[in-house]
């Protein structure tokens, strides 16, 4: 919503400078975006948030002139010359002007053309550059005349982008007055939320700034209103008042189509519209002044169109395929209900957002019918979405417009057409009002403005705040009876609408002025959140070994999270979840995979690191049979190393490459710090990864997740840096097992005060027994005094034969009461070496 | 020899040995002093040897002179020893001299990613203040996400949050959605704390972190997916003025003590009234710069929870008041760690993240 600074002090006095009037509104919810300068000086740079553009017209360099004639040019057809007055002396300007040439060699002019002056040395945009550009008024030879000032442009000025002709003033401009004392203003661009529908006007601005400052808004009196009756020109006909509440209508006669005078053409261009004609400019004005958008049809058109029966207007939802050529020459199909203004041969217009083309009003029209209705702000924004047709009229029509502002929007388009184009108001109006809103009554006390913003308010005090929006207050003690008024839709009844008036109440008095206290009341039960701790601690402990944390999108294609798997490889056959209105179809699908979002992660940064060391805790989303439809969100840990062990320096170090044990040792080393005792690895199957270097991660019988090396034909999907060319380790592990298997409670054992005996035993075994078996077995047949279990060598082939392996182990014998003896020791271990014999087929090797 | 002789003698060898001991300067050399002076074949050596010949009266004089010079040529040597093993050790020293201005052996150092870590320091703010941690889910319904939080079909409102809908047939007015606010965790956490005394509901004060999606273009300070952290406190004394106070506090402990929090007034269908509120910039202390543009940084909305909405929890808007906040993560981290790009924080380049 654009406001010229002058049309607001129609309303209301602003003695604020514009700085403090930005400040103020923003503070009170009407944030002001921007404020463009017309020839105004700039506020110091920083001093406010809204941005500011906008020149600054000198006011001794930039003058109203009068051209008194305009003189060929001796040297070019396309330039004119202009004695111009300027109030202190004549001078000849150069100009080429296209709509001055129209006086060119008539001699003196009968009517002195007031127009903007720069002097040298005034500061101007370029009107012949793109955008805005400054520069400075120079003297210079033009074809052999000598030039030092100019006749300005309306983008010279930066009023506009106009840049066609020179700019006229009024005829009224006092010669040498400096224009910025003419037309100096400043446009202040404020953003409208949805609750502050009233103020889509500039007397709904003025009276927000009336409120805030104290000073009194001057409300708009009609002269000689027409009366609201059963006129002849035209009747009514809603059939739907939920959708359509009201619709009023009047008429002039005898209009005559030009352009609107130049003030009003000023003021609709700084308000961000394109002046039309009188007519069309009436309707423009009065909504952007009150808020209620006009129609203006051509009464002959319709007359016409009823074929010598009376006008009916008549409002109903659209049936299918319905169809309508708009203002805009564009013909639409309707989406079934669309709502629509209607006569008795067809379709007028799309209510509330675009006249048709028809009716429109053109050069030749004598009669005007003016439409001025409220309409139903969901049926409305249905249809400026689906027609893609956001207007000025629909923008208001979607926050909301008081029905009442119908009539008084009518009556002010009459007024305005009356004026500018000579037209003859008919004495009556046809109103049609099925539904009218119900006016709100909201009891309120100070107690209630106590209890919600903390604040003591007393009942005059609240009764003051709230009369300056133009609520009625009436006092009994301390209860306020507050009745809303006509031109707002946003306030409810019972609770909800004491809430609506207290957040006037805070808004007026000034959020500003509230205190700041800390919480006072109840604390609740402090019971912390377990699952989020465990996964704190996940996270420290995998950084603690040294992997970076990601964090990914949520979004994927099924294409590229397929790549996770060989080709023709599936990995789970739940559908994907589909974003309908994705921004791109490569952000189109919920994750299946945290693994999938690493190794992507891990591809892109191949290219500058020789080690990758990564991990990310986040949701994968799975369809779910759920009744709420919902689908389930599970928490996932990825982790994905591949690269140079160690990273290198500038001394000769280990360039040894990460392999499956690195992993291992990693995730036993996270199991341990989580305190999860049971976890075991065993080989595992699993289309993602080397069919040999692959394990299942197991607590107890519940399977945590899969690690291992990636699969050779997955690792080749990837387009890995061209250096990067290793092998890939990755693990995936469900998170939410996890933070279920980490204990709450652990148990510390003491520190042993009995000397331990360490011995070695090295065991030949077949190649295909799994270290994990015969580890297993050592520690089960040690009973309580096997205190510690390290295997430290792990050797193949010499004297062992193919097939065969040697495992040495490290035993640490150790009771903690008592010193053992070496007969209890022996014991132990023969009965080991007896069970490995028996039960794995080792053999202790000497 | 006669006694004076000897004693004579034994003075001169003293003198020249210690003259000849300064004179030593390694290992060697000292060996072959030692060997001189007090070796089997030493003067003062064979004195002790020559002590039988002299007359007995004078063997005194002589055996007390011999152990003298043998004591003080003894500790000569000792002390040459030990001057020539500290000099050995400071140049054997000298020559393990490292240049330290090389670069240190590098490790494998992990990090947590700097969502994690801004997301850490503000659950440890609130947390302080009495509010534990709810999470919510980031799929919800139309329901959850729009309607029991005030937002009625086709409202206006519904324009201020671009939302992403799922393609999931047959759901009428209630799709899915991707939330586009941590806002309905608030319906989620106060019906699941009500439930456990739904005639007299506990109070709440809870903080709800999590990821967001909207519906828009990316650009340097917009992301379409993005964390924020939800504030809802309920009881039966909650008022405006304690959210000022709680929002003041985040923002001292965020950006120092005479950090200053300020509420504009603004509109959000789920509170009433409802505030914008900025943190006075800590690069020109609200004077205007470059940073912020009039000395304020946007943060966050923030309101008391609208009637309808503490209704739909399961809470009696006649007995009970609220509060709640809401905020970009990432604006704080942006602000903390003067990062420039919003788009850094998804990307995971390694080039940025390794920078925490
Ligand atoms: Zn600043």
């Amino acid at each position: 919503m654009k406001a010229p600074l002058s049309w607001l002090k129609d309303f209301v006095e602003i003695d604020l400078s514009l700085v403090e009037l930005a400040h103020r509104l923003t503070m009170a919810g009407l944030e002001v975006e921007s404020i463009q300068l017309i020839g105004l000086p700039l506020p110091p740079a920083g001093s406010t948030t809204a941005k500011v553009s906008g020149l600054t017209w000198e006011p001794e360099k930039i003058v109203a002139a009068a051209v008194t004639e305009v003189m060929p040019h001796p040297n070019a057809d396309r330039l004119v010359l202009c004695r111009l007055e300027d109030g202190q002396q004549e001078h000849i300007v150069l100009t080429g002007a296209p709509n001055l040439f129209e006086y060119k060699g008539k001699g003196p002019l009968p009517q002195p053309l007031k127009v903007a002056y720069a002097k040298e040395g005034a500061m101007l945009y370029d009107g012949h550059q793109e955008g805005y550009v400054l520069t400075t008024l120079k003297r210079t030879k033009i074809r052999g005349v000598e030039s030092y000032s100019m006749i300005c442009s309306e983008k010279e000025l930066g009023i506009s982008d106009e840049h066609e002709g020179i700019m006229f003033l009024d005829d009224a401009a006092s010669v040498g007055t400096p224009l910025v004392e003419l037309l100096g203003d400043a446009i202040l661009e404020v953003n409208l939320l949805p609750s502050f529908a009233r103020c889509a006007s500039i007397f709904g601005l003025a009276r927000e700034i009336s409120a805030i400052t104290g000073k009194a808004l001057k409300t708009p009196r009609f002269t000689s209103p027409p009366d609201i009756g059963k006129a002849t020109y035209a009747e009514l006909e809603i059939t739907d008042p939920v959708l359509n509440p009201r619709f009023v209508l009047g008429l002039v006669r005898g209009v005559n189509i030009h352009p609107s005078p130049l003030w009003v053409q000023q003021r609709l261009k700084l308000a961000g519209m394109r002046p039309i004609n009188n007519i069309v400019d009436a309707t423009n004005y009065a909504m952007l002044e009150l808020g209620e958008p006009l129609h203006a049809f051509d009464y002959d058109v319709l007359c016409k169109r009823a074929a010598g029966k009376q006008v009916k207007i008549i409002t109903r939802a659209a049936g299918k395929d319905e169809k309508i050529t708009t203002l805009d020459g564009v013909e639409r199909t309707l989406d079934e209900g669309t709502v629509l203004v209607c006569d008795e041969a067809g379709i007028l217009s799309l209510a509330g957002v675009m006249g048709g083309l028809e009716t429109e009003v053109t050069a030749s029209t004598r009669n005007i019918l003016l439409e001025g209705a409220a309409w139903n702000m969901i049926s409305t924004r249905r249809t400026a979405k689906a027609q893609n047709l956001p207007s000025e009229a629909s923008y208001r029509f979607i926050r909301g417009v008081h029905p009442a502002m119908a009539e008084t929007g009518v009556r002010r388009g009459l007024e305005l057409m009356e004026h500018w184009a000579d037209g003859a108001v008919d004495p009556l109006m046809v109103d049609a009002y099925p539904l009218p809103p119900k006016t709100s009554v909201v009891d309120i006390t100070p107690g209630d403005v106590k209890r919600w913003l903390g604040l003591d308010l007393s009942a005059p005090r609240i009764a003051e705040l709230l009369s300056r929006l133009e609520f009625k207050v009436q006092i009994d003690s301390d209860l306020l009876h507050i009745t809303c008024p006509e031109h707002r839709l946003d306030i409810g009844s019972g609770i909800t609408g004491k809430a609506d008036l207290i957040e006037e109440i805070a808004r007026v008095h000034g959020y500003d002025n509230i205190p700041e206290t800390r919480i006072s009341d109840r604390l609740p039960l402090q019971l912390g959140n377990s699952p989020l701790k465990k996964t704190d601690l996940t996270r420290d402990l995998l950084v603690a070994l040294g992997l970076q944390e990601v964090i990914s999108y949520r979004w994927t294609t099924p294409e590229k999270e397929g790549r996770r798997l060989p080709k023709g490889a599936e990995a789970d056959n739940k559908p994907y979840l589909r974003i309908s209105n994705p921004l791109a179809y490569e952000k189109a699908f919920l994750r299946h995979s945290v693994l999938a979002s690493l190794l992507d992660t891990a591809e892109r940064n191949s290219r500058q690191r020789a080690t990758l060391a990564l991990f990310e805790i986040g949701p994968i989303f799975l369809h779910s049979e759920d009744p709420s439809g919902l689908p389930d969100e599970l928490s996932r840990l990825g982790i994905l190393l591949a690269g140079q062990r160690n990273p290198s320096g500038w001394q000769p170090a280990d360039n040894s490459t990460m392999d499956f044990y690195d992993l291992k040792g990693l995730l036993e080393d996270l199991m341990a710090g989580l305190h999860i005792t049971e976890a075991n690895f065993s080989q595992g199957e699993h289309p993602g990864y080397h069919p040999g270097k692959c394990a299942i991660i197991r607590v107890g019988s519940q399977q945590v997740g899969v690690c291992g090396e990636i699969h050779p034909a997955v690792r080749e999907r990837y387009h890995w840096g061209d250096t990067f060319q290793y092998p890939v380790l990755a693990a995936e592990l469900d998170m939410d097992l996890l933070i279920e298997l980490i204990p709450e409670q652990r148990h510390t054992t003491d520190i042993p005060n009995f000397p331990a005996v360490v011995e070695d035993l090295a065991f030949v075994l077949d190649e295909a027994t799994p270290a994990a078996d015969v580890t297993a077995l050592i520690w089960q047949t040690g009973g309580k005094i096997l205190s510690e279990l390290q295997l430290f060598d792990v050797f193949r082939g010499g004297q062992l034969g193919s097939g065969k392996k040697s495992l040495a182990y490290r035993l640490t014998y150790q009771a903690v009461d008592r010193t053992l003896t070496d007969k209890e020791t022996a014991q132990v271990r023969n009965r080991i070496i007896k069970r490995l014999e028996m039960e794995l087929g080792a053999r202790l090797r000497s | 020899m006669s006694a004076a002789t000897i004693l004579q003698e034994l003075e001169a060898v003293s003198k020249a040995a210690v003259d000849e001991l300064k004179r030593v300067t390694n290992e060697e050399a000292l060996l072959a002093w030692r060997t001189t002076y007090l070796g089997k074949n030493a003067v003062v050596v064979k004195a002790f040897s020559s002590l039988g010949a002299l007359p007995t009266d004078e063997r005194p004089l002589v055996g007390q002179g011999a152990n003298r010079v043998k004591a003080a040529l003894e500790s000569a040597y000792n002390e040459r020893a030990q001057a020539l093993k500290e000099s050995a050790l400071i140049q054997s020293l000298g020559a393990q001299a490292l240049d330290v201005t090389l670069p240190g052996r590098p490790r494998n150092r992990g990090r947590l990613h700097p969502d994690t870590l801004i997301l850490r320091e503000l659950l440890q703010i609130f947390g302080d203040m009495g509010f534990q941690v709810f999470q919510s889910r980031e799929v919800e319904t139309d329901e959850y996400n729009f309607q029991l939080l005030n937002f009625p079909l086709g409202h206006p409102a519904r324009d201020m949050q671009d939302t992403y809908f799922l393609d999931v047939p047959n759901r009428g007015d209630n799709p899915l959605v991707l939330r586009t606010h941590t806002s309905p965790g608030q319906i989620r956490a106060m019906r699941e704390i009500a439930s456990l005394n739904p005639s007299n509901p506990p109070p709440v004060r809870v903080i709800v972190p999590g990821m967001v999606f909207r519906y828009e273009q990316v650009d340097v300070r917009h992301e379409t997916q993005f964390d924020q952290l939800e504030g809802l406190a309920i009881g039966e004394g909650i008022t405006f003025s304690d959210l000022k106070g709680t929002l003041t506090d985040m923002a001292r402990r965020l950006f120092g003590p005479s950090a200053r929090a300020r509420f504009r007034a603004s509109y959000f269908p789920f509170t009433e009234p409802s505030a914008e509120f900025d943190i006075q910039c800590f690069q020109c202390h609200g004077k205007g710069c470059g940073v912020c543009g009039g000395g304020w940084l946007e943060i966050g909305g923030s309101g008391m929870v609208h009637p309808v909405v503490l209704a739909n929890g399961g809470y009696d808007p006649a007995r009970y008041t609220g509060f709640a906040f809401g905020f970009g993560v990432q604006r704080i981290a942006m602000l903390r760690y003067g990062i420039n790009d919003i788009r850094y924080f998804w990307e995971n380049d390694l080039r940025f993240l390794e920078q925490f």
